[in-house]
């Protein structure tokens, strides 16, 4: 029974082309919105804070933090959503928890992440 | 009408292509069998009897296992009888979940999960009391008072008490079918049915 349950989940998220990443990571989430008739992309570019439900969870989310204007904005998305056209990574962070949540009382120079980079081989 | 007799599966979430997330239902529908057509001339009023569920053969007396050889179907589980079906069967017949449609409304019948004995809050749906002071110390969710004093001198029937609940037939009205998946049978409707995973329900069109 629950086997029907998770394939019939796996057909109906199409989970085409989506990268790997985790809390702490900065992305750029390619969104599309509907004007009316008009449907255009919106970017959000921030860093996740926090990847919420399991990678066969139909109601995954990830939370995008951004300083906007001075103003700290987040958003949450379901991961497995169509009005999302891309998701690009652009940094990888060095973290130390799951849930960035401490980011919101920090600003400026505290609320940096630093970067896990990677050893070429 | 036209119905099925189904088994709830789970329940998942469905994007619509807007974007729309809907939480759903996943309902094995099918395929159920035509096992027997009751008439006004011998049963008295116009009836489809299906099956749904093969059952062992071992476990079918003899009289049950005469009943669906008249069909010519293996004995099944759960039968369920629809007056006025709209689809036209014979007797012996496969219906499967694709009669119905994507956007149709249906009706879902189960049974809904047992939940013991419960107080009036949780039955009924009573206030409670609603103050922890003024008084109150162990009668926060007390149903009150029952009714007057001497006069009618009895508390009137069908007072709403504490007692069983849950475990009794529940209808869902006017559910969408968001998706018809034909070759496994399966239905989804958006929204939740009554019952626990596994449960046998009735989807009847509205």
């Amino acid at each position: 029974m629950m086997d029907i349950l998770r394939d019939l989940t796996e057909q109906l998220v199409s989970k085409t082309d989506i990268p790997d990443f985790k809390a702490g990571d900065n992305v750029t989430v390619y969104y599309k919105i509907k004007e009316g008739a008009k449907e255009r992309i919106q970017p959000f570019k921030g860093d996740v804070i926090q990847v919420r439900g399991g990678e066969t969870n139909p109601n995954r989310t990830f939370t995008v933090r951004k300083i906007s204007g001075g103003i700290g904005v987040e958003r949450i998305f379901p991961i497995y959503s169509p009005n999302i056209e891309k998701i690009v990574v652009n940094k990888y962070g060095k973290v130390r928890r799951a849930r960035l949540f401490y980011l919101r009382g920090l600003t400026g120079k505290k609320a940096r992440i630093k970067e896990r980079r990677f050893i070429k081989k | 009408m036209k119905g099925l007799i189904g088994k709830k599966i789970g329940m998942t979430s469905f994007f619509s292509e807007t974007g729309i997330q809907y939480p759903c239902t996943v309902i094995q529908a099918g395929p159920c069998y035509v096992t027997q057509l009751k008439t006004e001339d011998t049963d008295g009023y116009e009836a489809v009897q299906l099956g749904f569920e093969d059952k062992k053969e071992k476990r079918a007396t003899k009289a049950i296992k005469g009943h669906f050889d008249k069909a010519s179907v293996s004995p099944k589980k759960k039968l369920v009888e629809f007056r006025d079906f709209e689809v036209e069967v014979g007797l012996g017949d496969v219906l499967e979940a694709d009669i119905f449609e994507e956007g149709e409304r249906v009706n879902v019948v189960g049974t809904s999960k047992g939940k013991g004995f419960q107080g009036v809050v949780k039955r009924h749906g009573f206030g409670g009391v609603g103050m922890r002071t003024h008084g109150q110390h162990n009668r926060g969710r007390a149903p009150g008072a029952i009714g007057a004093a001497s006069y009618p001198a009895r508390v009137f029937k069908g007072m709403r008490m504490a007692g069983r609940t849950g475990g009794e037939r529940v209808k869902m009205r006017n559910l969408e079918v968001v998706k018809v998946l034909k070759d496994q049978n399966l239905i989804l409707v958006k929204g939740a049915i009554p019952g626990a995973k596994g449960s046998y329900v009735i989807i009847e069109s509205k």
